[in-house]
């Protein structure tokens, strides 16, 4: 896909209308025109004037030019709420089907080792799009119809003065953008790798500062920044002076364009071809119709910047959908168990599988542990388990009936899972909690808070429920965070729990608190639980365990058996112990 | 001026420069601006009135000509010499920002901001550049054109002079109006603006957690209507906002028709000559032009100045070392002197609860202590009291009976091994980033370290082996292998005293009870404190000292700790 496709894809998805674009070109147009018609009547008005006729002759043009100053006035007006209500729609829209298309391919449809690249560059991407009307868009259209407006305006004077003028003007629009994005691009290939490099050890400097003083080498890294700071300055001043010559020609044009145009017109006025009076108003309309132009480069940056966004985004969410209700869904049954039976999962059809073979089975009133080194395969067995992730054979089933022939939200209903990477929004613990049901009452929410091992820490909490969470968890400790995920979960109205290591951030005495309380509040007999880790604390307590290493089940039994098996999960256990 | 830019002013005598430079061209811009306007209406006038030829106004051409070339120039000028003051600018607070940070305040604690801050002393520069290259020129530019221009008219037509001498003032107020309300009105709606931006960002952040709650489809929804909600009620704050822009646009259009209408009148009655009358037509608008301008210039600036205030910020917070004593007395050795905390609390600037709060403890020279308790309990500030990272609030730490802060820090320093919860690994290969410990370790000896604490097989899996880049740009480790990698230069230097901060943490359970054996053995004839959680390093010490919220909370032997 090209750029331009892809930026025409974004158009469409602005939804932008018709009127509103129209009247934002109509309002932007009309202020320059309106401008450079108050240059040029004025122009006329004294040159009128000064052949001395009586004062009533110079009425209409007196009224026009006051009534031209006026209208510039409110036409700017009206050009800000238009071009503002454009951008402002735009955008809210821009967002929506953005974010639209993107849900479906969450977790499973972006390609697993760019996903984090890719959704990091998502929201900028469309934020930078905000930028492809206003911008982007609206001077270029609104430059060509002015250029066209003024040729025409001064050919009626002076035919060769309106060929001159449009030339003067075309050549102007191009030339500037051309130049002024030739030296900013030229700038930043040179200085990109400067720049990288001084910001690495900027970088070294303020967050090794510590090791940097303890091991005594600040004399060497400050010179180290030095240099780099050297490079970049060599380089930047060089960029100086070549964006100061776009500069100073963007200045020109309008200089130009005043004198192109008297230089025809003189020998036209001593001829006869033209009449005296017009000439102050030729050129000082030539003057003041540059205004179009100012907003030309600037345009083509946000062109070309919109181009690639436009392009990533499209990269991004233009993929199959790994996963599609069925037409016709089965009514679903009470979520009580759910089985996989050779299951095999591909994230491409050239890869090797990443899961195969796999049989599982979760029931309520029943704790299953999923154990194995990194990398196994885990993560994505459990994205099979809420659905997030179709199966490519085996059988996956809920209450019996195949995953593919339920919707997925009533396997999501049916079965929670709590992600590895689990979110916490920066709103409050209830905002957090009542994702999982919106509906749940206060005391649901404490209910399961105190389930999760929190009742005490919310009670002691001066805003309760209300306590804002900050940044993703960031103003609760690794303990707390892990359990508000723990407490969504509980909240949800699924009876299988599914969680993706929920200890991998905490400590050996607060893993084992954790996994008790998690164990005791969701292994009942309306509830069971699936646990997936890599460390094998606290695995005396569950029904079954299974191993999994490279995609498949290696072992599987309660930790008695496992531990005298020979096994991977043997040799860990022992290797643990020996280190503790 | 912003104070921030009155600050730079102040203190950078480049800044100053690059704003007379500014004050200069400005100068030159003015008189070229008259020249212009008024050849170019001795170009005009002959012509309109008379049928003059191309020869007869050769002479005004040429002069306008010349005067649009320097207006140019003079557009060079101001962009090359604003772009090039403010990267001087920049590079002097880059490199007083780099300087600060490692003599004053190695530890930026609690601040996880540090790339954010990198990003923006490397990349704040363009919008400097803009403060420098469009503002401060603006700035001169409305003031002094206004007065070249009118200083110039008054001779020529004093009542176009008065017309424009009342307009501005107009003007001016309604910028300053539009500025204050604007800049209300704009952080409100930058608030909202923001928050909006935010909530989308968190969406998509989230967005796994929401779908797997069957949450998903509903956000969309929301944020279009949250969207469309916004964009409501910021149009009817704008309708209203952009009022005062219509009066400033109003005053300045009708300015220059009624020049134009006054100066027809005085035309007619012949009070005034055609050329006269066009250079001063032709100036109106340049006179309101810089000042409009301005505004539009003013936003940019305070965003350029961003980078400037978040690096002075920096460079005002407190420092928490005390500064070099003018005479230093000689460095002591750990390893002969006992390592005394008396009575010491740390408070870091911020935080209500004192890191450390009265905490004394003494290392006999050659033991190997480790030092243990829950998180927060402030194990770590330990650890930096003895690197000199930090100095204490109050209370002091002695060494042979000498306080730390008399003895001259970079020599205590070269006897310590020092090994982080984190570790930096710098943008340099293998090898200088384990060399840190000792410069002139040759190759063999930085392969010994790096086998001794486990690195070995890691750096052998490396593409270039030793000379492998790591770090920014290189090779990214994760957490265990920057541990080794520290652990590794802390095994190269020759050290009396090794101040272990969880140098296991990260490491798995086989691999940290070898190394623990490691550390132990390489670490004998030094004292050593060990910061830990881990029960290997814990059994393999002399002393064990519990610490809580702050204090001593006993002191064990290893034996009764497991």
């Amino acid at each position: 896909m090209t750029a331009t496709r892809a930026l025409i894809a974004a158009v469409r998805q602005a939804r932008i209308g018709v009127w509103l674009p129209i009247a934002a070109l109509a309002t932007t147009i009309g202020t320059v025109v309106l401008g450079a018609a108050l240059l040029g009547t004025s122009g006329y008005l004294i040159s009128r004037a000064a052949q001395q006729p009586p004062i009533l002759a110079l009425g209409v043009a007196m009224v026009l030019v006051r009534a031209f100053s006026v209208g510039r006035a409110i036409m700017r007006y009206l050009e800000r709420l238009t071009t503002h209500e454009l951008a402002l729609g735009a955008l809210a829209r821009l967002r929506s089907s953005f974010v639209a298309r993107l849900i479906p391919l969450v977790p499973a449809g972006l390609p697993r080792l760019r996903a984090a690249d890719l959704m990091s560059r998502f929201t900028s991407d469309v934020d930078q799009l905000q930028e492809l009307f206003l911008r982007g868009l609206l001077p270029p259209i609104a430059a060509v119809v002015v250029i066209c407006m003024a040729g025409v305006a001064a050919g009626v004077m002076l035919p060769a003065a309106g060929v001159v003028l449009a030339v003067v003007l075309i050549a102007f629009a191009v030339l500037v953008p051309v130049a002024t994005g030739a030296v900013a691009r030229a700038a930043g290939r040179r200085q990109a790798r400067a720049r990288a490099d001084l910001a690495a050890r900027v970088v070294d400097v303020l967050e090794g500062a510590p090791d940097i003083v303890a091991w005594g080498v600040r004399d060497a890294h400050l010179g180290a920044v030095e240099r780099a700071n050297d490079t970049v300055m060599r380089l930047g001043r060089r960029d100086a002076y070549a964006s100061g010559v776009a500069a100073g020609l963007s200045g020109l044009g309008a200089q130009v364009a005043a004198l192109a145009v008297l230089i025809v017109a003189v020998p036209a006025v001593r001829d006869g071809r033209m009449s005296g009076v017009l000439l102050a108003a030729l050129v000082l309309m030539a003057l003041a119709v540059f205004e179009v132009l100012v907003p030309l480069p600037v345009a083509a940056q946000n062109l070309a910047a919109c181009g690639q966004a436009a392009l990533r985004l499209e990269e991004c969410v233009d993929r199959p959908i790994p996963i599609t209700d069925p037409d016709v869904p089965e009514v679903p049954g009470p979520g009580r168990s759910l089985s996989l039976r050779g299951a095999q999962v591909r994230f491409a059809p050239e890869q090797e599988p990443v899961l195969s073979g796999i049989d599982l089975d979760l029931c309520w009133g029943r704790a299953v542990a999923i154990v194995g080194p990194s990398g196994s395969g885990k993560t994505t067995l459990c994205e099979v388990l809420a659905r997030l992730r179709a199966i490519e054979a085996g059988a996956a089933l809920l209450d019996g009936i195949p995953l593919d022939r339920l919707r997925q939200f009533d396997v999501r209903r049916a079965v929670t899972l709590v992600p590895q990477d689990a979110y916490l929004f920066p709103t409050s613990i209830a905002g957090n909690l009542r994702i999982a049901r919106p509906d749940a009452s206060d005391d649901e929410l404490l209910d399961v808070l105190s389930r999760a091992g929190l009742g005490e820490w919310v009670d002691g909490l001066p805003d309760g429920l209300e306590t804002h969470v900050g940044q993703d968890g960031g103003l609760l400790s690794g303990g707390q965070r892990q359990r508000v995920t723990l407490a969504r979960g509980l909240l949800a109205p699924g009876g299988l729990l599914v969680l993706d290591e929920p200890t991998s951030h905490l400590d050996a005495a607060s893993e084992a608190a954790f996994l008790d309380d998690a164990h005791g509040a969701s292994v009942t007999d309306r509830t069971g639980l699936c646990i997936v880790t890599h460390r094998l604390a606290g695995m005396e307590r569950f029904d079954e365990i299974v191993v999994i290493v490279d995609g498949h089940v290696r072992e599987r039994g309660t930790h008695a058996e496992l531990v005298v098996s020979g096994g991977w999960y043997a040799d860990t256990v022992r290797a643990t112990a020996v280190a503790a | 001026m912003k104070p921030t830019q009155r600050r730079l002013m102040r203190e950078s005598r480049v800044a100053r420069r690059a704003l007379g430079a500014a004050a200069l061209l400005a100068l030159i811009q003015a008189v070229l601006t008259v020249v212009w306007a008024v050849a170019l209406a001795a170009a005009i006038a002959p012509v309109a009135m008379n049928g003059a030829g191309l020869t007869q106004v050769r002479t005004a051409i040429i002069v306008a000509a010349c005067a649009a070339l320097g207006r140019a120039a003079v557009a060079w000028g101001f962009e090359s010499t604003g772009r090039v003051g403010a990267q001087q600018v920049m590079s002097e607070l880059r490199l007083r920002l780099a300087a600060h940070v490692l003599e004053a305040r190695p530890l930026t604690q609690g601040t996880d901001s540090t790339g954010e801050l990198a990003t923006v002393a490397v990349q704040g520069v363009d919008g400097l550049e803009l403060v420098f290259a469009r503002y401060f020129p603006q700035m001169m530019l409305a003031i002094v054109v206004p007065i070249a221009a009118i200083g110039w008219i008054i001779p020529t037509d004093w009542v176009s002079a008065a017309i424009l001498a009342v307009t501005i003032p107009v003007i001016i107020i309604f910028m300053i109006l539009i500025g204050l309300g604007a800049d209300r009105r704009a952080k409100a709606r930058w608030a909202a603006m923001q928050m909006l931006g935010g909530r989308f960002f968190e969406v998509v952040r989230g967005l796994t957690t929401l779908r797997v709650h069957g949450r998903a489809e509903a956000q969309v929804a929301v944020l279009e209507q949250v969207g469309e909600d916004y964009r409501r009620e910021t149009m009817s704050t704008l309708r209203l906002a952009f009022l005062s822009a219509l009066v400033l646009e109003l005053a300045a259009a009708l300015g220059t028709a009624m020049v134009a209408v006054a100066l027809g009148i005085r035309l007619v009655d012949g009070g005034i000559g055609l050329q006269a009358s066009l250079a001063v037509l032709i100036l109106a608008p340049e006179v309101y032009q810089p000042i409009r301008q301005l505004g539009a210039q003013f936003h940019a600036s305070a965003d350029g100045m961003i980078a400037a205030e978040e690096i002075f910020a920096v460079l005002d917070a407190p420092a928490v070392l005390d500064l070099p004593s003018a005479s230093p007395a000689p460095s002591p050795s750990p390893a002969r002197d006992a390592i005394v905390l008396d009575d010491v609390r740390v408070a870091y600037p911020g935080r209500s609860v004192p890191a450390l709060d009265g905490i004394s403890l003494a290392l006999a020279p050659g033991e190997f202590v480790a030092l243990v308790g829950p998180s927060g309990a402030g194990k770590t500030t330990v650890a930096s009291l003895l690197v000199r990272l930090i100095d204490p609030t109050s209370g002091a730490v002695r060494v042979g009976g000498i306080d730390l802060r008399q003895i001259d820090a970079d020599a205590w320093r070269s006897r310590i091994a020092w090994v982080p919860q984190r570790p930096r690994i710098f943008a340099a290969t293998v090898a200088e980033n384990v060399r840190v410990a000792n410069p002139v370790a040759d190759e063999a000896q930085v392969r010994e370290a790096l086998r001794q604490a486990g690195a070995d097989t890691l750096v052998a899996e490396m593409p270039d082996g030793l000379a492998t880049r790591l770090g920014e740009g290189g090779r990214r480790l994760s957490a265990g292998e920057a541990q080794r990698i520290s652990l590794a230069r802390a095994f190269l230097r020759d050290a009396d005293l090794f101040v272990l901060d969880e140098p296991t943490a990260h490491l798995d359970g086989v691999l940290a009870a070898e190394l623990a054996q490691v550390i132990r053995r390489l670490t004998a004839g030094a004292t050593t404190l060990a910061v830990t959680h881990r029960q290997e390093l814990v059994h393999a010490a002399d002393r064990v000292i519990r610490m809580e919220d702050g204090r001593v909370a006993g002191a064990l032997v290893a034996e009764a700790v497991a």
